[in-house]
């Protein structure tokens, strides 16, 4: 079982490598030529105002426990859908109920707002 | 040669072809863009370098092997170093599971064509390794402390996981249909049924749209909005390392059209596959060129979404839609009997 999971990992390790390579060949062939201005963050070629980390809207944060929440529903599905088959109407109707839970909880946060970025 | 040494040269063997053709694929995806965005805009193209241009992509790589490379006095190094690489691997780890073929005889030798056809959890690895990309994207707007940058980094990352959510329920259906997670099963079911965009038309359209989200390909293409973010994440990236964003960009429209293929469309199959094998990859590549088509002629037609309307269409429209459509399927599946 364990066998199909070596060629993946010889992959990885290729693809690790080329991205290596790629960044040594810009390393290796190209100038550089530092000067104060040309390190100075890009701002359309205005002086640089203000900090560049700043605080972030709380929306982004919002939309990132959302969709942890959804995501692992959604993964719940993954073995159900597998056996779906086998497990006949017994499936259906527990996963019909999974999902009216799953939807209130969609409809809970559409009506307090939480998708809306007026 | 005994047996253990062969296998370890043949995934070698199989792993650096693979990532060649990703190399090569992304190469001529710029190409293809750009002349099929040009007859769309009635304009000819890059037809100068080569015979029709053809050695445009080669140009352009070399040219940004020679460029300098800008790092930020503020920036966090190692971070900035981390996060093109970041972004580029998934794209090619997920064609590690892409079957192009079944048992082909390469040189007296029987080997199965693709890297892991059969690996038992092959969706979940596609879902779990293109979300790596996400991280890619977060740290490269954070470490080039740009506020442009980071707020290019944070819309794409807030865009990508939202329309991951539809992604991950599209994906359902094939799997009910074929009763499996390996995506080798999925094209045998195909084979033995249906193409699967066939009986599950809407589940498709909703796959493609969320991938097209994913890619960050227009009519979604935050990233670039060039009117609102100077360049999104990637504005303080030159060089060789914008490259790799570029690739990470190009390679990821490459392999989600290909696993986009393997589940609706049929994978490697067609006819005479059966009896010869060789045939898989050449179907596989048609689908992967006709679906790359179709990703460009979208960003030759469409406008780009306003932020607001981009959040709210993944959110209430396309988030409901591919949870009915994994309803219908189950449904269509208990009452046909399919």
């Amino acid at each position: 079982m364990l066998e199909s999971y070596y060629p993946i990992a010889i992959l990885i390790g290729i693809t690790v490598g080329l991205g290596i390579l790629v960044m040594g060949l810009g390393h290796w062939f190209g100038p550089r030529r530092p000067t104060q201005r040309k390190n100075a963050p890009y701002e359309s070629g205005m002086m640089p105002y203000g900090p560049g980390t700043r605080q972030m809207p709380i929306r982004f944060y919002l939309v990132a426990v959302l969709f942890i929440l959804f995501d692992v529903e959604v993964i719940f599905l993954f073995p159900w859908a597998v056996v779906y088959r086998e497990l006949g109407l017994f499936g259906v109707i527990e996963m019909a109920i999974f999902i009216f839970i799953l939807l209130v909880g969609f409809i809970y946060a559409l009506k307090k707002g939480a998708f809306e970025w007026e | 040669m005994n047996e253990t040494t062969g296998m370890i040269l043949e995934w070698v063997i199989k792993g650096a072809v693979v990532a060649v053709i990703c190399l090569i694929g992304f190469a001529y995806t710029t190409y293809y863009e750009r002349r099929f965005l040009a007859r769309i805009q009635v304009r000819i193209g890059p037809n100068r370098a080569g015979p029709w241009g053809l050695l445009q992509p080669v140009a352009d790589g070399i040219k940004l092997i020679f460029k300098e490379e800008l790092v930020p006095d503020k920036a966090y190094k190692f971070a900035f170093m981390l996060a093109p690489v970041l972004t580029m691997a998934p794209a090619i780890i997920v064609m590690g599971v892409v079957p192009w073929g079944t048992q082909a005889n390469f040189f007296g030798r029987t080997i199965e064509l693709g890297i892991s056809n059969n690996l038992n959890v092959g969706i979940l690895y596609i879902l779990s390794v293109t979300s790596i990309a996400v991280y890619g994207i977060v740290l490269a707007g954070w470490a080039s402390n740009n506020k442009y940058a980071m707020l290019g980094g944070l819309r794409s990352t807030a865009q990508m996981i939202s329309y991951e959510l539809a992604l991950g329920l599209s994906f359902l259906p094939p799997i009910m249909l074929a009763g499996s997670l390996s995506l080798g099963d999925i094209v045998k079911g195909q084979q033995d049924f249906l193409w699967y965009f066939i009986p599950l038309l809407p589940t498709s359209i909703v796959f493609f749209i969320a991938v097209l989200a994913e890619v960050n390909r227009s009519p979604f293409d935050m990233p670039e909005a060039e009117q609102e973010l100077v360049a999104g994440y990637h504005t303080e990236y030159s060089g060789m390392k914008f490259a790799l964003f570029f690739m990470g960009e190009y390679v990821k429209m490459f392999s989600m059209s290909a696993v986009f293929s393997t589940l609706f469309l049929g994978g490697f199959a067609g006819p005479f596959v059966e009896q010869v094998p060789w045939l898989g990859p050449v179907y596989l590549l048609i689908k992967i060129i006709i679906c790359l088509g179709l990703m460009i002629w979208i960003r030759g037609t469409l406008p780009r979404f306003r932020y607001d309307r981009l959040m709210k269409f993944g959110w209430k429209i396309l988030l409901p839609i591919a949870l009915i459509n994994v309803v219908l399927t189950a449904l269509m599946i208990s009452i046909f009997g399919l």
